[in-house]
């Protein structure tokens, strides 16, 4: 559990809906923040603009709620400007990978020495409910009335193409490992990505068969498979599931990063 | 030296430790010279990805306390407009450099244009109030890129150089000063609430690793800085206190020339245009003709034209069509002609000439 020194108490209680996937990715980030022993006047923490965004808001450090996409863009500028500052991303699908996807590319690119957390809950759901680059073919949402027609984005795909330095995936259900690995990120120099699958019962899973909470958390469990496995399984010729979800670290490098200080 | 390159050292001189933008003509100049520059003075260049990026990194590296600036024209001028309003909303001074050419959309990218100066004004969503200044020279470029910063550095706004390809290009002598005076924002006193304003409606600023642990967002905030968007009391006192800070002091802002106070007809004029008019008053010494030449064109200070008592007929010549000119319009009883001239070519001394004849 996170030590609540690193929370704004005066700002509780948060906005998040009951059963929300958001905290639990906000405890997890919180408790590898302090397992690296930052101290809360050398951490900022930047987000854009969505459910996910809304976290820097309760944190008790400097904290940049930007514009729509654009956090990267922001957290970059940071990053430049003061190498000794901590920086912590956290964004949404919609955030990055859509409206913000050229900044996520090139921060990628950049390597530049920021860790994001994205909280996937492959939904809009602050506007209520519209499809988002990563809702999954033939979902349902307010503006896929009739099931996604569109294929869904591979987030850790994207940034290990760009060139990302770490690059995990875990969902809410996973905080061991979701904590493990943004602890991974925090460690590691350059740009880290960590993809986290969170459940949002308002305005995904109660259009999409996830009748409680639980029961989308329990799909996490029980359709995540490791990297490692589905690798053995593709050697071994077998067919590796279409809906599972690719768990654990799908990079870790050394690239040159850029807003270390030498 | 070329004016590009004078506002590029006037940035230097003032201060300037952060440079984020895109290459676009005709401001690309800027970019490559603190590109040259800022590593040498120990500072920070980055080419971002698009011209979005470029004002977010800024105002990024502001909220660090380090004096940061982009430079832009017409289309990334367009892109940045949100942000624009962001550094707004959350008082991150910046400097945002805009050589003009020919608008709209890409249009005429090495030709000179005035055209975006109400959208300097207006252009980003919601009401608000920012600083314009335009330069005439390449002495200007330097000069008032450094006064550029000491403005955003005291009223915590984004400042514009409205500058234009003709003054962007043109090459004369500069004389830089071993020395210029150089504001900084005022920091937050530790403990106090950081967006609550001072006498002056300012707050001091908290910047981040200071250990202020302060939060900054794009919603309406209250003084805490925490976000409160359903508030309507909140929110009009916020946007009243962000306009009024730059709008109350609009007489002291104001910067400008003026010659033959006691003249009938006048010319108003800012950026590449004033070299025309000078030319002409300087062909017709005998002429009672006055003119107010802006280098601070927003806030308007509206009581500079009271300065021309006998005045009823102000001319406006503009590199785009009166926008200026309706400005003016909405101050004065007299007449305002309105001398509009697109295409990237300066007036001529004969076309101005030749209005002033035809109103007689």
């Amino acid at each position: 559990m996170t030590s609540e020194a690193w929370l704004r108490q005066d700002r509780l209680p948060h906005i998040f809906c009951a059963g929300c996937g958001n905290g639990t990715v906000i405890n997890c980030t919180l408790s590898a923040v302090e397992a690296m022993g930052w101290q809360r006047e050398d951490t900022v923490f930047v987000s854009g603009i969505g459910c996910s965004s809304r976290a820097p808001g309760y944190i008790a450090t400097d904290s940049l709620h930007t514009t729509h996409g654009r956090a990267l863009a922001f957290a970059t500028g940071i990053r430049l400007a003061n190498p000794d500052l901590h920086i912590v991303v956290f964004t949404g699908d919609g955030d990055l990978a859509a409206i913000g996807g050229n900044h996520f590319i090139h921060a990628c690119r950049r390597n530049i020495d920021i860790t994001v957390v994205c909280m996937n809950n492959m939904i809009y759901g602050m506007t209520g409910g519209q499809g988002s680059p990563t809702t999954p073919y033939g979902a349902l949402s307010t503006t896929t009335p009739y099931g996604s027609g569109e294929p869904a984005f591979d987030l850790c795909g994207l940034a290990m193409a760009a060139g990302a330095n770490y690059v995990a995936r875990w969902t809410s259900y996973h905080v061991r490992e979701l904590t493990r690995a943004i602890l991974t990120g925090l460690e590691t120099p350059g740009f880290s990505f960590i993809e986290a699958l969170v459940q949002c019962p308002t305005n995904y899973g109660r259009r999409n068969r996830f009748r409680q909470v639980a029961d989308q958390i329990e799909y996490f469990r029980s359709h995540t498979m490791l990297i490692a496995r589905a690798e053995r399984m593709k050697e071994r010729g077998e067919q590796v599931p279409a809906d599972v979800i690719l768990s654990g670290e799908f990079v870790r490098r050394n690239r040159p990063a850029l807003g270390v200080r030498p | 030296m070329q004016g590009n390159t004078a506002c590029a050292e006037g940035a230097l001189a003032a201060g300037c430790r952060f440079f984020g933008g895109y290459p676009i003509t005709p401001s690309t100049e800027v970019a490559e010279h603190m590109a040259i520059k800022l590593p040498k003075a120990g500072g920070v260049f980055i080419q971002m990805e698009d011209e979005i990026a470029g004002i977010a990194s800024v105002i990024g590296a502001s909220w660090t306390g380090v004096k940061a600036m982009t430079a832009t024209s017409g289309p990334g001028f367009s892109l940045m407009m949100e942000n624009i309003g962001f550094a707004v909303m959350t008082e991150t001074p910046c400097v945002v450099v805009n050589i003009q050419r020919g608008g709209p959309s890409t249009g005429q990218p090495t030709m000179s244009g005035q055209g975006d100066m109400l959208q300097c004004r207006f252009g980003s969503h919601g009401d608000y109030s920012v600083i314009a200044l335009c330069p005439a020279s390449v002495q200007e470029m330097f000069d008032l890129t450094v006064h550029a910063f000491n403005l955003a550095e005291r009223f915590r706004v984004p400042v514009f150089l409205m500058a234009d390809e003709i003054i962007g290009h043109m090459r004369e002598k500069l004389v830089i000063p071993d020395t210029v005076a150089r504001d900084n924002r005022r920091p937050l006193i530790p403990g106090s609430l950081p967006f609550k304003a001072d006498a002056d409606l300012m707050p001091g600023f908290p910047a981040f690793g200071k250990g202020y642990g302060v939060h900054v967002t794009g919603l309406t905030h209250d003084e805490r800085g925490y976000p409160c968007a359903t508030s309507p009391t909140v929110h009009e006192e916020l946007v009243k206190r962000l306009v009024a800070k730059v709008e109350s002091v609009r007489d002291s802002l104001a910067m400008y020339d003026l010659v033959n106070p006691d003249a009938e007809t006048v010319f108003v004029s800012y950026g590449a245009p004033a070299r025309t008019v000078m030319q002409l008053l300087h062909d017709i010494p005998g002429e009672n003709i006055g003119h107010l030449r802006l280098k601070l064109v927003w806030p308007f200070a509206e009581s500079l034209l009271g300065r021309f008592p006998n005045a009823e007929t102000f001319i406006v010549p503009e590199q785009n069509l009166g926008q200026v000119a309706r400005e003016i319009e909405r101050h004065v009883d007299g007449e305002v002609i309105s001398v509009p001239k697109l295409g990237g070519a300066l007036h001529t001394p004969g076309e101005l000439k030749a209005v002033l004849e035809g109103h007689r």
